[in-house]
């Protein structure tokens, strides 16, 4: 039993299925619910299944159809790419349960072929092992993505898509045109060969810039970050969920992949300096925009944007020579994606419950809706960082790392950016438990919606006493390790 | 200099041509249209550089990419066209409004 278990092509699996099924989904809307619910357990399973592989032997590569690299194209998994995956299935499977019960026919048949599209996207991007394959799966993702935001037709759902898809069209060109200087420079689009070919020429500094560039952009840092709130707060709250949990952490993968492996040991001076004072500038200024707004999916949206800042933060920090600073990146997106997922299906939970997300008109709803309340407050927790969290453990790394390198100014932004994020959990904490104005007609919440959205955040906190083993899991392969290639 | 480089020149003349058009156009169509130019001139660039073994035979692999961007760039400028019809439908103007808060 355990023999067949490790030998089924975990990898392949994760990207067949969700695309097969996302088709039969497009073919036979009657059993979409059940095809999609199904195929996301499956796909939760094969993830289990791939970290058993890694774990038993080794670094995952698969060349699919038996051709290989250079010419072929290579499946890989090390420990990073194998938590990507994780965090994936995980909030796919929450965002899952929850759509049974928020979409409703016909939104519901045209939801669940996107939103399988957007899983196989996701687990193709984190399994690819080479910079065009990498650009195929960024534009699946970003298509996917985008016509789900549009999903719901209103007005700003079609304007925010619509500037949205802007937006992550000229971040893929930029990067393919980056993928092309570096093919023609090294001959090659597989990033282990090209991390032993790579020199610093001028053609690789332009491929640098463009598709630093490119994905900065559909990372959403700060001062790219235009599209995001519009697009994240008028999608459906699922949706939301989905792209600030997931699909923004899809592009910071390719940066992070494209730094370790090609560009960091050549010794850049100056990008992840500017790199980390967008991201210190992003954290400061999503937080401030998140304590002004008045509609709570702008202010989680707004809040993505202060987060993103902090895995710049942490990426910095790691280009100027802290190991630490690596595990504080992988934390913060393992923990800001359950936690931000939690807090966006709040946001719909509460959207439901009283037909609006004005913050000020929240209305006593702590009593009426005890769980998902909670589910806001432990979020709120991890997005603090206060103990015992993931957040929390994130933070406390990228402090470590800033002190050790004598970043004081650093040091400040994060305590900073952590009082400014108290400020506005507290801000809506305070509004759920005063009487509004004007009390309103309320509408049940079904039980699923509430307890996908408390066992995500729960997740969030969890992640705070499993430290020591995500960080040796994410360690396999040595995804980190300085000018190393793995096989 | 040779045709190949200089066919290369083009292209990164067309992107950046076309980014112009993409930052100073409001009307959607003319934003859509900016980022297809772009992304010819990005194809281009890849099928000139495909020259630079100097046989008489091209590199095939840039080809095959360039075939594979030409079929996102088909279905990615499909949903943008799609967007643009229902934004000019709701609202009337085929074009983003300027302030996003209310």
């Amino acid at each position: 039993m355990g023999a067949v278990f490790l030998n089924i092509p975990w990898g392949i699996v994760l990207i067949l299925l969700p695309l097969a099924a996302a088709m039969a989904c497009f073919l036979w809307p009657a059993v979409a619910k059940s095809v999609g619910l199904v195929t996301v357990s499956v796909v939760a399973l094969s993830v289990v299944g791939l970290v058993w592989q890694v774990i038993e032997s080794g670094v995952y590569r698969h060349a699919v159809g038996g051709w290989g690299a250079p010419l072929g194209i290579d499946l890989y998994a090390d420990g990073l790419s194998l938590l990507m995956l994780a965090i994936t299935a995980l909030v796919g499977l929450a965002v899952s349960v929850y759509s049974t019960a928020y979409f409703e026919q016909p939104l519901s048949a045209r939801f669940w072929p996107l939103w399988l599209f957007l899983l196989a996207a996701l687990n193709a991007l984190f399994l690819s092992a080479d910079i065009f394959n990498l650009y195929v799966t960024l534009e699946l993702m970003g298509l996917a993505a985008v016509a789900l935001t549009a999903l719901s037709g209103g007005r700003d759902a079609l304007s925010g898509a619509m500037r949205y898809l802007l937006a992550a069209l000229l971040g893929s060109l930029a990067y393919l045109f980056g993928v092309a200087l570096l093919y023609h420079g090294f001959g090659s689009v597989d990033i282990a060969i090209l991390a032993q070919r790579v020199e610093a020429i001028p053609v690789t500094w332009a491929a640098l810039g463009l598709m630093s560039a490119g994905l900065v952009l559909k990372t959403a840092l700060f001062p790219f970050h235009f599209w995001l709130p519009p697009a994240h707060a008028s999608a459906p709250a699922p949706v939301s969920a989905a792209l600030s949990a997931l699909v923004v952490k899809g592009s910071f993968y390719i940066l992070l992949r494209l730094w370790l492996k090609i560009f960091g040991p050549l010794g850049v001076d100056g990008v992840e300096g500017l790199l980390g004072l967008l991201g210190a500038a992003a954290v400061l200024w999503g937080s401030l925009q998140a304590l002004r707004q008045t509609r709570l999916k702008l202010l989680i949206a707004y809040s993505t944007v202060a987060q993103i800042g902090y895995l710049f933060l942490a990426f910095s920090l790691a280009m100027g020579g802290g190991v630490m600073a690596w595990g504080a990146a992988a934390y913060l997106a393992l923990s800001h994606a359950l936690a931000k997922a939690a807090m966006f299906l709040v946001a719909g939970n509460l959207l439901r419950f009283g037909g609006h997300d004005r913050i000020s008109d929240l209305d006593r709803v702590v009593q009426r809706l005890p769980l998902t309340m909670a589910a806001f407050a432990l979020a709120g927790v991890s997005i603090m960082g206060l103990p015992p969290s993931g957040g929390f453990i994130g933070k406390w790394l990228l402090l470590e790392s800033a002190l050790v390198q004598g970043r004081w100014d650093l040091v400040a932004v994060m305590i900073f950016g952590g009082l400014l994020a108290a400020g506005y959990v507290f801000k809506v904490l305070g509004y759920a438990f005063t009487q509004a104005a004007a009390p309103h007609e309320a509408k049940a919440v079904p039980a699923s919606m509430e307890w996908a959205a408390l066992s995500l955040a729960a997740t969030a906190i969890l992640l705070g006493f499993l430290a020591s083993l995500l960080l040796s899991l994410v360690g396999i392969g040595n995804p980190f390790g300085a000018g190393e290639v793995t096989p | 200099m040779n045709a190949a480089f200089l066919y290369a020149l083009v292209g990164v003349g067309l992107f950046f041509l076309g980014l112009y058009a993409l930052i100073v156009h409001t009307h959607l169509l003319r934003k859509i249209l900016a980022l297809n130019v772009m992304g010819s001139g990005v194809f281009l660039v890849l099928v000139a550089l495909a020259k630079r073994t100097g046989n008489a035979t091209p590199d095939p692999v840039p080809h095959a990419m360039v075939i594979t961007g030409i079929v996102v760039a088909v279905s990615a400028t499909a949903l943008a066209l799609t967007l643009m019809v229902r934004v000019a439908a709701e609202t009337g103007r085929a074009e983003l409004p300027d302030e996003e808060r209310e």
